[in-house]
């Protein structure tokens, strides 16, 4: 009779259960499928998990719910006395090890996939600095940042006159997106410059840390043409939540073509570093330069945010000797969020952006510093620095 | 054993107000202190919690800006961590396991008014940073390098007050394990102490164990910052990943340590409202000891994606695994013990079955971590924070509340009000999940964490988890007043509180007086305090 | 009046103003970290409540003791505290071996370019081999040459192997109470340590003045300093144990049967003696 009642009960919170939890599944967000083969073994493994922990969840809690019911003072129960059972337990030892080895080999499976790197088509450097990404494409030799886009940038600030709802894509969009090929087995190699951060797409299936010094691997291949998007995925400082990922996946021709304009457009550049640029060309460039590499911090009106990020208005450094401030700006200022831009950006960045700051927020400096100047000191080694040393110093 | 005690003589000159509360060596006087730090630090960390729900109530930045929120995030768990959760353990190690293991006191008394007075030092230095120009520290609490060296002026509080805390919780933990070890009445073996005296040892051993790791580990911060050290930057042949390999050493087992007193708790509380004994004592002890042991070697498991080799990265995940037999163990062992018994519901018990439930859940999706390729998915998105706060709120907060419950009639003489109690329960428990839930699927569509604004499509799920975190934070206030109310008087409880309850601690008087058991009690298997123990 | 068999003390001043003293030593350390002037003195003032406290504290101790007022099952207490607290020691000391082991066997290699390192070295540090000692692929602080481990550092291993002989020779003498015996090895114990102190001094001016091995050396110097410089420190609060101990012999303290304070830094000293061996073998002969 009580056995009976047991089941009958334990039967009904089972089903009570499962139903909850049926609607609990269904009614929020679930990982998406994604656009790779990864993403989708990834996928199928979540799916297969998350069913099997359900499963476990229903039984225990319907165990629990049963005894509840029925086991209570109050329906005049009278406790048993039995404390120990050697069965019961090893039953409840053996079978949550079978159910995790069940969950490891799948696992176990992906995870070999995913980490074969090998074979790749093509080689994407990805670096992230404080709060940007760049792209350089090893083989073609394409090399550019990608930053958080403008109209997001505006709704994003506090007391903002736009609504995020008005922005499309409010904060999943850069400036400038990175473009591959699909059906192309393209490696990452992910490094960062400052801090750590981490490189995310949801649509393909893995997320991999940037640390500064090191550079970790990982490859992809999307079948589906489209956009992609993510967000950087490691704390790095205050702009961490403002820091995109914006993947366009075109069809191979188009990526050709793509690569045919952007190498044009390098060109272009080349010879800029050796001729003299105007005032206005420079004053120009370097706000340009000025609001998307440095204005994060300093602020678009250079007046900083005190006290961890310095005004450039009406600072000492800004105003002085130019000499240091260019020292500066090239090797940044260690163990301070003021990183070198030295290796980061091109010798008419830095010195359009010079410029810029020293005649811009009402300092009048009148100076003008021309890109050869900055690309001479670029190209100089650092003192005591260089390989040489450092590998025979080991000995 | 000689009888030489002296404190007698001393009782006259006990210091009376303020300064009886600095120089105390009593216990239970102690463990006051502890409990009342504890409660305080829960209200300062939980309001930052709330900063941080009001700003993630919409998209679009609000009240805060992006640093000050960093800031609030590290503060927020650090303050939770180690002020709210970590000493409210030790309040009730302090109160109870000279009563459960029938000893007249804490084995070295002296040092425990020193483990406790330290902490608010240490928080006073950590909170003053708040105050500081450069802020409070922003780079969550794991203050992984090269973004925590860029802290400004606060960098060095932050981590004198981190080694401050490092100490106090070692000293506390020496005692409670001598204590255990040294002062249990005659008779009582160690497979005769209570469960939670038990989980405390085996908590108070990885205390010991990884507390110095987390002091070596901002050590090497302190001089990388400060001393030109190179433990975390490649580029003098260290490693930023190294830090986080010696910081999950310690992180690792640390969630532990917040998690078995709290299955110490639950195996006293189901028993009694049972009225039936714990079931499979044994397996409770040997699963708790495969837990400390097996959390020395999975703490890589927080750093899936930081690019470890392969046979790393499935160690790591088998290992993590695992741990889910030993936690299954005990979580089918409290069901065994409900099985046909005799319940009622009181609030204690209702806490407990409440953390059996949401506990389990914070740990199924614990095991759904561990699964590398999907976590290269769920790291660092809302999925985690969700599945840290089920074990940590739903866990060792409901744990705690439940101790309160229980125990409380003892330290003040009162009975608490069971009716208040019960909608504090209620409330709690319905808001905690309307708090939580909804955060599994703000990780699965892709939110991470520790972001001060999110895309518009994260914003249904998360106004409803900051309505559920407003509910349940102003749901506790409830819980201080059902507090004070006891204190402050009701019915008059009996010694044993709970018709269920056996144990020692139940043989004296409500409210327990200032010195018990100076002579020690004599346990043995028949006494009826050991007998639920029975095998 | 219950009599119990167990010494609970009386309220104490001493953790309170132990408290207060470490809460103005590392607020003092911080500043000073922080260049502020007020630091130094804060941290000194800090220093002395802390070492007042000890004194004090310490003292009282003493006294209960040789008032005779501790059972055996205090002594018992005392001895888990000890005990638990050189595990707690070995802990921190794991995690600087930690660091260790891992820049050797895991950061070095990948950096120069073995195992899942290949790219790191090849797109980051081309050229850089991974060789140890290293200050890294940026050569960070400079060239420097280390210290031979069949030096100073062997026989700073004797020393501290010699020392724990004479202290377990003390051991003896104060079983059969022989005092004389006792105090002549504490003594010898006491100067071995101070010895090994020096010549640590002196292994650290030279490797700073005519090595150029520094705390900044990369890798290589950050372990080297940061495992022998807590060593040291452990040496240092080790030796004023041992004179402390000593003084106390003089004075008479001390009986076959109960000598707590004795033992306790006599393991102390073993534990410190211990954690040189292993360095002697991974920082200097390895
Ligand atoms: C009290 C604290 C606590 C507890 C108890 C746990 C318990 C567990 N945790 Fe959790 N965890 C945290 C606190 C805790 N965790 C915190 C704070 C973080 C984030 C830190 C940060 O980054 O800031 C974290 C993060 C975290 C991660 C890293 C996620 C990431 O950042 O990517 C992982 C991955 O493996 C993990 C796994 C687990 C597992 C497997 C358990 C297991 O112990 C759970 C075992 C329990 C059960 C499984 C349920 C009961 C068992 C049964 C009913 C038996 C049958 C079950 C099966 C056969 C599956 N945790
Ligand atoms: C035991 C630990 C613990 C506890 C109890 C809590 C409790 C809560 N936590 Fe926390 N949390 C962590 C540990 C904990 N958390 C950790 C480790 C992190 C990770 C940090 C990191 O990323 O580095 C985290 C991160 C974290 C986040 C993610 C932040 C981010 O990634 O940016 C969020 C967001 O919702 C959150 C919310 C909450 C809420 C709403 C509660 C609520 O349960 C709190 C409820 C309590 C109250 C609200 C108190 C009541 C007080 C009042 C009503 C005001 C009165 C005030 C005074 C009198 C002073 N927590
Ligand atoms: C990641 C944040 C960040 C970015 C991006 C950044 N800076 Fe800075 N900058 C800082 C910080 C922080 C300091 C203060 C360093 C210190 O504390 O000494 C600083 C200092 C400076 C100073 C010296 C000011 C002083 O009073 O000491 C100048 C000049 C400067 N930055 C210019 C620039 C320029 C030009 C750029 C863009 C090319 C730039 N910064 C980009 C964070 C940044
Ligand atoms: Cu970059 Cu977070
Ligand atoms: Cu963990």
């Amino acid at each position: 009779m009580k056995r009976t009642n047991e089941i009958i009960v334990g039967l009904a919170c089972v089903a009570v259960l499962a139903a909850i939890t049926w609607v609990l599944l269904s009614v929020g967000d679930n990982m998406r499928p994604g656009v790779s083969p990864f993403s989708q073994d990834v996928y199928q493994l979540h799916m297969f998990v998350l069913v099997i922990v359900s499963m476990i969840g229903v039984t225990v809690f319907a165990a629990m719910f049963t005894s509840m019911i029925l086991h209570r003072k109050s329906k005049g129960a009278e406790p048993s006395q039995f404390n120990h059972s050697t069965k019961a337990e090893i039953i409840w030892t053996v079978i949550p090890i079978i159910i995790l080895v069940v969950m490891a080999v799948p696992a176990t499976r992906v995870l070999i996939d995913m980490e074969d790197t090998g074979g790749a088509e093509m080689n994407i450097k990805v670096t992230g600095y404080q709060w940007l990404w760049r792209y350089e494409y090893l083989e073609d030799e394409i090399d550019f940042y990608s930053a958080l886009d403008r109209e997001s940038n505006y709704a994003r600030q506090i007391n903002a006159s736009i609504e995020p709802q008005d922005v499309e894509n409010y904060l999943l969009e850069v400036d400038n997106r990175l473009i591959v090929p699909t059906n192309t087995r393209i490696r990452f190699l992910l490094t960062a410059d400052d801090v750590i951060h981490s490189w995310w797409v949801p649509d393909l299936g893995w997320k991999r840390d940037a640390i500064p010094g090191m550079v970790n691997e990982a490859w992809t291949e999307i079948t589906e043409p489209g956009i992609y998007r993510g967000q950087c995925a490691e704390l790095c400082g205050k702009d961490h939540g403002f820091m995109p990922v914006v993947v366009e996946a075109v069809s191979p021709e188009e990526y050709r073509d793509w690569v045919a304009s952007m190498r044009q457009e390098s060109v272009a550049s080349q010879d800029t570093v050796d001729r003299l640029w105007s005032r206005d060309e420079l004053m120009a460039h370097g706000e340009t330069i000025y609001n998307a590499q440095c204005a994060t911090c300093h602020q678009v009106d250079g007046s900083g945010l005190e006290p961890a990020f310095p005004a450039l208005a009406d600072n000492a450094i800004v105003q002085g000797e130019l000499d240091q401030h260019i020292d500066l700006i090239l090797n940044g200022r260690p163990g301070t969020a003021m990183a070198g831009f030295g290796q980061r950006l091109e010798a008419q960045d830095i010195a359009a952006a010079l410029t810029y700051t020293r005649n811009s927020f009402g300092n009048d400096t009148g100076d003008m510093v021309q890109p050869a100047q900055i690309n001479h000191l670029q190209r100089q080694p650092e003192s005591d620095g260089s390989l040489a040393a450092a590998t025979t110093s080991a000995e | 054993m000689t009888a030489t005690t002296a404190h007698d003589d001393h009782h006259h000159a006990a210091p009376k107000g303020i300064s009886r509360w600095l120089t105390t060596t009593n216990h239970k006087e102690i463990g006051t202190l502890y409990l009342v730090f504890s409660l305080a630090m829960f209200l300062v960390g939980g309001a930052m919690a709330l900063v941080i729900r009001a700003e993630l109530f919409a998209p679009g930045l609000h009240l805060v800006n992006p640093e000050f929120f960093n800031q609030m995030t590290t503060m927020h768990a650090l303050v939770m961590i180690f002020g709210a959760v970590m000493p409210a353990f030790v309040g009730l190690a302090n109160w109870m396991v000279p009563l459960m293991v029938g000893a007249p006191d804490m084995a070295l008394p002296r040092m425990n008014n020193w483990s406790f007075w330290i902490l608010p030092f240490a928080f006073l230095i950590l909170l003053s940073t708040l105050f500081m120009p450069s802020g409070a520290p922003a780079s969550g609490w794991t203050l992984y390098p090269p973004l925590s060296l860029q802290g400004g002026n606060s960098f060095a509080f932050v981590i004198f007050a981190i080694h401050l805390m490092g100490i106090s919780s070692i000293m506390g933990a020496i005692n409670i394990i001598a204590t255990i070890l040294n002062m249990r009445a005659p008779g009582m073996s160690l497979l005769r102490m209570p469960m939670f005296v038990w989980n405390w040892l085996i908590t108070a051993f990885l205390l010991i164990a990884v507390m110095p790791v987390l002091a070596g580990a901002v050590t090497m911060l302190l001089t990388d910052r400060f001393f030109g050290t190179s433990f975390f930057d490649a580029a003098g042949g260290g490693d930023p990943v190294m830090y986080q390999h010696i910081f999950w050493f310690f992180g690792h087992p640390e969630v532990y340590i917040m998690i078995l007193p709290a299955f110490g708790i639950i195996s006293e509380i189901i028993p009694t409202f049972s009225r039936k004994a714990l079931f499979g004592y044994t397996s409770m002890v040997y699963a708790t000891a495969s837990i400390a042991f097996l959390s020395f070697i999975v703490w890589a498991h927080h750093m899936f994606t930081v690019g470890m080799p392969l046979g790393g990265a499935l160690f790591f995940m088998y290992a993590t695994m695992i741990i889910a037999v030993p936690t299954g163990i005990k979580v089918f062992n409290w069901v065994a013990t409900m099985w046909r018994g005799s319940m009622t519901f009181e609030t204690p018990m209702l806490f407990a079955l409440g953390f059996v439930i949401l506990f389990t859940i914070g740990g199924l999706s614990g095991v759904m971590l561990a699964i590398v390729p999907t976590d290269f998915q769920y790291h660092d998105t809302y999925f985690v924070v969700a599945h840290f706060h089920y074990v940590l709120v739903t866990g060792a907060i409901f744990a705690i509340m439940a101790a309160v419950y229980y125990w409380i009639p003892k330290w003040t003489g009162y009975m608490y009000d069971e009716r208040l109690g019960k909608i504090h329960f209620w409330w709690s428990t319905i808001s905690v999940n309307v708090l939580f839930f909804p955060q599994h699927y703000l990780g699965l569509a892709g939110m991470p964490r520790r972001i001060p604004d999110y895309a518009v499509q994260f914003a249904e799920f998360n106004l409803i988890s900051s309505i559920g975190g407003f509910a349940f934070g102003f749901g506790q206030l409830l819980f201080v007043w059902i507090v004070i109310k006891c204190v402050r008087g009701g019915k008059q409880a009996e010694a044993r509180v709970w018709d269920g309850a056996r144990g020692l601690e139940w043989t004296v008087p409500s409210p327990a007086p200032l010195h018990t058991f100076d002579t020690p009690p004599v346990v043995t298997e028949n006494t009826e305090h050991s007998a639920y123990l029975q095998r | 009046m219950a009599q119990g068999s167990y010494y609970v003390p009386a309220t104490s001043k001493w953790p309170i103003i132990g408290s207060v003293g470490l809460f103005i030593l590392v607020s003092g350390f911080a500043k000073w970290m922080n260049g502020s002037d007020l630091g130094p003195w804060m941290a000194a003032i800090g220093a002395s409540v802390v070492i007042a406290m000890m004194f004090g504290w310490f003292a009282d101790v003493i006294r209960e003791s040789e008032a005779g007022m501790y059972s055996n099952q205090v002594g018992g207490s005392f001895r888990q505290g000890m005990i638990w607290f050189i595990f707690s020691e070995v802990m921190f000391f794991a995690a600087f071996f930690g660091a260790l082991f891992y820049a050797r066997i895991f950061a070095v290699p990948w950096i120069g370019g073995e195992g899942t390192g290949v790219m790191t070295n090849e797109l980051l540090y081309p050229g850089y081999l991974p060789v140890w000692p290293t200050n890294g692929p940026e050569n960070l602080g400079g060239d420097f040459k280390t210290i031979g481990a069949f030096e100073l550092p062997m026989i700073n291993t004797l020393i501290l192997l010699i020392s724990g002989v004479t202290i377990t020779a003390a051991h003896v003498a104060l079983k059969k109470l022989k005092r004389n015996a006792l105090i002549f090895w504490m003594a010898a114990t006491v100067s071995l340590g101070a010895l090994f102190l020096c010549l640590q001094m002196f292994e650290y001016v030279h490797a700073y003045q005519d090595l150029g091995l520094t705390l900044g050396s990369g890798i290589y110097g950050s372990t080297f300093f940061m495992l022998t410089g807590f060593h040291g420190l452990h040496v240092t609060v080790g030796s004023i144990m041992l004179i402390v101990i000593t003084l106390r012999c003089v004075r008479g303290h001390f009986e076959p049967k109960n000598h707590f304070a004795f033992e306790a830094t006599a393991w102390y000293w073993h534990f410190v003696d211990v954690v040189w061996l292993v360095l002697f073998v991974f920082v200097y002969v390895l």
